[in-house]
């Protein structure tokens, strides 16, 4: 697989690259799990709206993808993740965290269940060391296969037409984290309902030398001039991720194995990812510490803000009331054209299990490069701050 | 349940049996059964004494199997348990005899040495050197013989210990003698020895005290650290060869714990430490039977324990992956042989021949013979440390017959060339070496077995074979033997605890680890 002189090349292309490069008009690159990954394409409006009023196309390649196969598959899920397998049907996904011994995050992802052919695991950050420690005891076999799987992510409201129109069949009875396979122009491709938008959206998964055809039959639709397809890079998703309210291991959170002091990582609760917690199934790494944790109040959480005001809270301290105790940080935050709002994940302390009443955030920011600050209440937003009926909608509605 | 007030303790090694003893005596009253079940047909696991020869024990050998001289056994558990009255026998004290070729024997006892060639500095080097490094060991003794401390969350008993050692190393030791102890405490023993002595064979001999069954050469560094624990039996007992063989002791032991009110079962393989969330419920036999128990005592060595009795998927990842990293590759070989006649050795008397005798001439044998075992080879050249039983005890064989117990290093678990096809070769390289020290003697061998790492493994259920149950590294020692999170008896496993050589302070007939994780339960259910 690998490549004489293959280091040279520092950021490595995926299948879709010659395709991606032709739409890139501002070479905005950045590098992904080590591939040349697009931030922005054209303009960032475009794509943030191609994916919430249109249909947008972004490259998963790069996404950690294992394959775990074996009589002890389920069995060593079950142990690594925080919630219950057991009930994962097949041709289904399913949401997932997992600790390390101390009940602390080390990743999030997803796990596909494939039938005969094993599950997989897509995951934020290279995890291959820690499933092999993991694996230990298990009659398992895990093979990365980041490289050996071509995936597009198609979201917005018209990706099941879009898809539909492309020549995929069959995707009206696709509920949501479910999987289906299909034949497109002779060769097969696997389509989950799943998405990292919190809209109606897909991922299409084939093997690199199908790529670019798939990627041909996608846009012909727009060529053919049925819909607009737009190509969106890593920025949008960005926006998008944050009004679906889906954390992102590494920027609102340390995670477990990068976290160097003392109660800088943290556990599924204090993530807000608690629900994918059972800790009634058999033992799983890290479910000694969680019992032990959720026997006290829990000290501090990464909650949902919605900041008053028109002014971005980049890295803003939080405060319990307007120059009052310090209390937190903001992680990540958006302007959400759609909701018309300053939308942040913030890791906040807990008093006696709670809340603070009020949080505010000092902000800074520019005029005319001449700094300002100002204050901004806040309020927590228990769901996602963006929700369709469409996303969950079998069939999806005409679009 | 109608047995959760049974006590069960996993494998009845000498640990086992003391711990099984204290938990009696200290739960008994209580209510609370113990009981010792032990995998083999007879109790003392590596401590016992086995038979060998055509005839076995009817007219052939016994002898000590794995280890074979008494030198640590803990004097507080002689009385704690009344191990006199247990009927303990430990044999006559012996001294250590360090061969030359040519009749220049060196004698080697706790405080002096003497023999032909020695220079009157190093004689008195000698007394020095032992007056200060039993000084080490006494200063030591907090740590050696408490509860390993906690560094993080520490409790009041773990303040204790601390505080005793600081004030053994600052106020027993004196000023100038602790900034010595700190000088060499992480370092080799090599370049301790060169420093003191002059005589290559009195070097090569106390090197061969340090390095004997571990994975570690003179020049490895902490080999100062092994030696010291091999001191800490000095500071209280000689060495002894115990009348019967060391099973004799273990007997004692199990005649203790009889006494104490401990059932003890033979031929009681336990198969599976059996959990339910988190939680130890009892433990599986190969016979079928289970045993229900909420406290289950394990003697085995930890990934024995964890990875096989426990399994996988009742522990935490990384846990695992640690006991499973652990280093528990036994490195020591034992040779016995069965004789006619006594072998005779130029320049010594029968009672010299009776005392613990080293092959090691100079620190660069020893050295060298560790080289081998780093790339999975045997010693070319083994360092040997050899008892001759019979002559004390004379019910170890016939009339007219001895045996002999040989202790070899270095010989590597994995043997790169495998022990099926290794284990007659090297038997044959320590009888040729054995040869050029007793002449004659292959005439005289009537019977021999070899003992390497990998049958000490299948016969003692011991992983890796390895003496100590794991190497006695310093990152596998104290606070963190067998790994941090398991090293204060108590485990992840909510019920199950560890009381073998695995635990602080790791191997040696001592007793030691037994006493202190009975302590440990027994602080635990207060």
């Amino acid at each position: 697989m690998v490549e004489k002189d293959h280091f040279r090349q520092v950021l490595q292309h995926s299948p879709f690259h010659d395709r991606i490069e032709e739409h890139n008009l501002i070479k905005n690159w950045m590098s992904w799990n080590g591939y040349q990954t697009a931030r922005v394409l054209d303009t960032l409006s475009a794509e943030y709206f191609a994916i919430r009023s249109g249909c947008s196309v972004m490259d998963l390649t790069p996404m950690e993808k294992y394959r775990i196969t074996g009589p002890d598959s389920l069995a060593f899920l079950n142990r690594l993740v925080a919630r219950d397998l057991s009930k994962l049907k097949p041709n289904r996904v399913t949401y997932v965290v997992w600790c390390n011994d101390d009940g602390k995050v080390l990743d999030d992802g997803t796990i596909f269940h494939l039938g005969d052919a094993g599950y997989r695991l897509c995951s934020q950050h290279h995890q291959l060391d820690w499933l092999l420690i993991s694996s230990q005891g298990f009659d398992v076999e895990i093979a990365e296969e980041t490289h050996e799987v071509a995936a597009l992510a198609v979201q917005g409201p018209t990706s099941c037409a879009v898809l539909r129109a492309a020549g995929i069949d069959g995707l009206d009875q696709l509920k949501p984290f479910g999987i289906q396979y299909t034949q497109l122009l002779g060769f097969e491709v696997m389509v989950s309902r799943t998405g990292y938008t919190g809209d109606l959206g897909y991922e299409v998964w084939t093997e690199p030398r199908h790529a670019v055809d798939l990627w041909d039959a996608i846009f012909a639709t727009k060529h053919r001039g049925l819909y607009d397809v737009r190509v969106i890079g890593l920025d949008a998703l960005e926006m998008v991720r944050i009004e679906a309210g889906f954390i992102m291991p590494g920027d609102d959170f340390i995670t477990a194995e990068t976290a160097v002091r003392a109660d800088h990582d943290r556990s599924p609760f204090e993530l807000g990812v608690g629900w994918t917690v059972n800790l009634d199934k058999p033992y799983f790494t890290g479910k000694g510490a969680l019992i032990k944790e959720k026997s006290s109040a829990i000290k501090r959480r990464l909650v949902k803000l919605v900041v008053e005001g028109n002014k971005p809270p980049v890295d803003s301290f939080l405060y319990d009331a307007m120059k009052g105790k310090r209390i937190g940080t903001i992680k990540s935050q958006t302007w959400s054209p759609i909701l018309k709002a300053n939308l942040a994940m913030a890791d906040i302390d807990y008093i006696n299990g709670k809340a603070p009443r009020e949080i505010w955030a000092e902000i800074y920011y520019q005029k005319e490069l001449t700094w300002h600050a100002t204050w901004a209440r806040t309020t927590v937003s228990e769901k996602p701050f963006w929700s369709h009926p469409r996303k969950s909608a079998t069939p999806p509605g005409p679009y | 349940m109608t047995n959760s007030k049974t006590i069960v303790l996993v494998g009845g090694g000498h640990n086992g049996l003391v711990c099984a003893t204290y938990l009696a005596k200290g739960l008994g009253p209580a209510g609370y059964t113990v009981q010792v079940l032990e995998a083999r047909d007879q109790i003392g696991g590596a401590a016992s004494t086995r038979c060998f020869g055509q005839d076995s024990c009817k007219g052939g050998f016994r002898v000590s199997a794995v280890a074979h001289v008494l030198h640590s056994l803990d004097p507080q558990i002689g009385r704690d348990l009344n191990l006199a009255n247990a009927g303990l026998d430990r044999g006559p004290a012996i001294e250590t005899i360090s061969l030359g070729r040519n009749g220049d024997h060196l004698t080697l006892s706790a405080t002096a040495v003497s023999g032909n060639g020695l220079s009157k500095v190093d004689i008195e080097s000698y007394a020095s050197f032992k007056n200060e490094f039993r000084s080490y060991a006494k200063a030591l003794k907090p740590l050696m013989t408490n509860r390993p401390p906690r560094l993080k969350n520490m409790d009041r008993r773990d303040l204790i210990t601390l505080t005793q050692l600081g004030w053994a190393l600052r106020f027993g030791l004196g000023a100038n003698s602790m900034l010595e102890f700190l000088r060499v405490g992480g370092i080799n023993i090599y370049d301790v020895l060169n420093e003191q002595f002059d005589s290559e064979r009195l070097k090569g001999a106390i090197a061969a005290d340090a390095v004997i069954g571990h994975h570690m050469g003179p020049r490895t560094p902490t080999t100062v650290l092994t030696y010291l624990h091999r001191l800490q039996g000095e500071l209280h007992s000689p060495q002894t060869l115990p009348p019967g063989g060391m099973g004799k002791v273990t007997e004692a032991l199990a005649e203790a714990a009889r006494i104490a009110g401990v059932h003890i079962r033979t031929g009681a393989k336990v198969t599976r430490i059996l959990i339910r969330d988190g939680s130890v419920t009892g433990v599986a036999l190969d016979s079928g039977e289970r045993i229900d128990t909420e406290l289950v005592v394990s003697n085995a060595d930890a990934k024995t324990t964890f990875l096989k009795l426990v399994g996988t998927q009742d522990l935490d990842a990384m846990f695992a992956h640690r006991i499973r990293k652990t280093r528990t590759n036994g490195t020591v070989a034992k040779l016995h042989l069965g004789l006619k006649g006594l072998p005779e050795v130029n320049g010594m008397s029968v009672a010299q021949l009776g005392q613990r005798l080293l092959i090691a001439p100079d620190m660069g044998y020893v050295e060298h013979a560790f080289n081998h075992a780093k790339y999975g080879e045997f010693s070319e050249h083994p360092v040997l440390e050899i008892t001759l039983p019979s002559i004390t005890d004379a019910s170890l064989t016939r009339d007219g017959y001895h045996v002999m117990s040989v202790v070899a290093c270095f010989a590597p678990y994995a043997l790169k060339t495998g022990w099926d096809q290794g284990r007659e070769v090297f038997a044959d390289r320590i009888v040729s070496l054995l040869g050029a020290y007793f002449p004659g003697i292959a005439s005289q061998i009537v019977a021999r077995e070899l003992l390497t790492p990998v049958d000490i493994e299948a016969q003692y259920n011991i992983t890796g074979g390895h003496w100590h149950h794991g190497e006695l590294g310093i990152d596998q020692s104290f606070m963190m033997r067998p790994v941090h999170g398991a090293a204060q008896y108590d485990t992840p496993v909510d019920g199950l605890f560890l009381c073998g050589a695995a635990a602080h302070p790791g191997g040696g007939v001592t007793g030691v680890p037994g006493r202190l994780a009975a302590e440990r339960i027994l602080a635990l259910s207060r």
